[in-house]
């Protein structure tokens, strides 16, 4: 089980890249946990300084910008 | 600004098979260019043919506002797409990560310099100004050279140069580009100065940043050709209808509104109207998109540039949403402090320009 976390106020990419990551996990057959953190402060505990971030098993994999698909991949293996 | 916040996500990149060599790369990039150059250069001909062809009278101001129309809406968007794909191969060297990480040793003044140079070229997004001001500061990075950034960010970006340059040529392009710049260094070196620390909110002050390590992205040079597509894609494909909206707009400026009916109440005569122009600003906004072209049509008929641009400036750099964003982390007090180093700085820069391209 995956531990995922996408750090992002709620702007439409921080969606969009939460949908891509359950995407990805569904398509590859990999059980995670999505969890979607919209608070600041929070999020800048992370050490991020662009949305949105992706965090997996706690460790920062990245931030701005929609992921690609086959970095998704990669993160999740 | 640009970052889709709001509207559609763009689509979502593919990945491509096979990768091309460099020079297969460089060959198509050049062909690209020279089909640009061969297209830009019959726009003028091909503009004053189509407007021949329509039954009105050359000399009516119908023909004038329609050759004008015809002739600038592909010119600016061809224009503006070149800029906006450089711009995008050039981001793609860059991230607020690493430019944050090349700041936080930094002290004022060298910082201020650096901090808005690279507010510039590095990838930034108005919903993800929090963020980052709280990246930055607990980063160690002091407030007024943050603050040189997020001033430089919004003001000089690749749409607000790309049209300046596509509509008034390049020199003034340029001096938007080094006074935006000026503005943005001494603006945040002030406020660093005044030791503003203590008037951000209290729960900022707590939010101690771990140093973190992004796995390192590994762009090949087709990837960067492609980042500046995207940005095309994105961009233009996000503002066309804001430019061709203000060129409509402008057009009809152009061929109907009397040539001195600007110069009285905008012209360099009048010293009352650069701060009028700053005021008025503040609370519009609009990308510069919109916003540009008008700015065209009325210079063409009077208005000193100087007031134009410290009218551009003030809407696209001091806009109410954004500091509706930015109270959540910073006080009253310090948003306050903020337009009102930043529009001083415009009212300066307005002078100034009316006073250089007389």
């Amino acid at each position: 089980m995956k531990d995922v976390k996408v750090l992002g106020p709620g702007c439409k990419r921080c969606q969009t890249t939460a949908e891509m990551v359950q995407a990805e996990a569904d398509k590859l057959g990999i059980a995670i946990t999505l969890e979607k953190v919209t608070d600041y402060a929070a999020i800048a505990g992370y050490g991020i300084a662009s949305t949105p971030g992706i965090v997996v098993d706690g460790k920062v994999v990245h931030a701005g910008g929609l992921p690609k698909a086959a970095d998704i991949d990669a993160w999740l293996a | 600004m640009s970052c889709g916040c709001a509207g559609p996500a763009p689509e979502l990149p593919v990945a491509s098979p096979e990768t091309p060599s460099s020079r297969a790369l460089l060959a198509r990039v050049a062909l690209g260019l020279a089909a640009w150059a061969a297209v830009y250069a019959m726009l003028q001909p091909a503009a004053d043919w189509v407007v021949a062809q329509l039954p009105i009278d050359p000399a009516s101001h119908l023909a004038e506002a329609l050759a004008f129309f015809v002739y600038d809406t592909p010119k600016v968007l061809m224009l503006l797409a070149l800029v906006v794909f450089a711009m995008g191969v050039v981001r793609s060297f860059f991230s607020p990560e690493r430019t944050r990480a090349v700041l936080a040793g930094k002290h004022e003044g060298v910082g201020n310099v650096a901090a808005a140079t690279l507010g510039i070229v590095t990838p930034f997004c108005s919903c993800s100004a929090v963020p980052l001001f709280i990246g930055f500061v607990s980063a160690g990075v002091p407030l007024g050279v943050t603050f040189s950034f997020l001033i430089a960010a919004p003001m000089v970006n690749e749409i607000a140069l790309g049209l300046l340059f596509a509509l008034l040529g390049w020199q003034v392009a340029a001096a938007y580009l080094g006074f935006g710049l000026g503005i943005a260094i001494v603006a945040g070196w002030v406020i660093g100065r005044f030791r503003l620390e203590g008037w951000l909110e209290p729960w900022v002050r707590e939010v101690r940043a771990v140093a973190v390590e992004l796995p390192p992205e590994r762009l090949t040079p087709a990837d960067r050709i492609d980042a500046g597509v995207e940005a095309v894609r994105d961009i233009v494909g996000k503002v066309w209808t804001w430019i061709i909206a203000g060129i409509a707009l402008g057009a009809f400026i152009h061929g109907y509104v009397p040539a001195d009916l600007l110069a009285e109440i905008m012209g360099r005569d009048a010293w009352w109207s650069v701060p009028a122009a700053v005021a008025l600003g503040i609370p519009m906004y609009s990308n510069a998109a919109g916003i540009v072209p008008v700015v065209e049509a009325l210079l063409g008929k009077g208005a000193a540039l100087g007031t134009v641009l410290a009218f551009m400036m003030s809407v696209i750099a001091l806009s109410a949403p954004e500091m509706i964003i930015l109270r959540k982390v910073l006080s009253a007090k310090l948003i306050a402090v903020f337009a009102g180093v930043v529009g001083v700085g415009i009212l300066g820069v307005g002078y100034l320009f009316n006073l250089l391209f007389a």
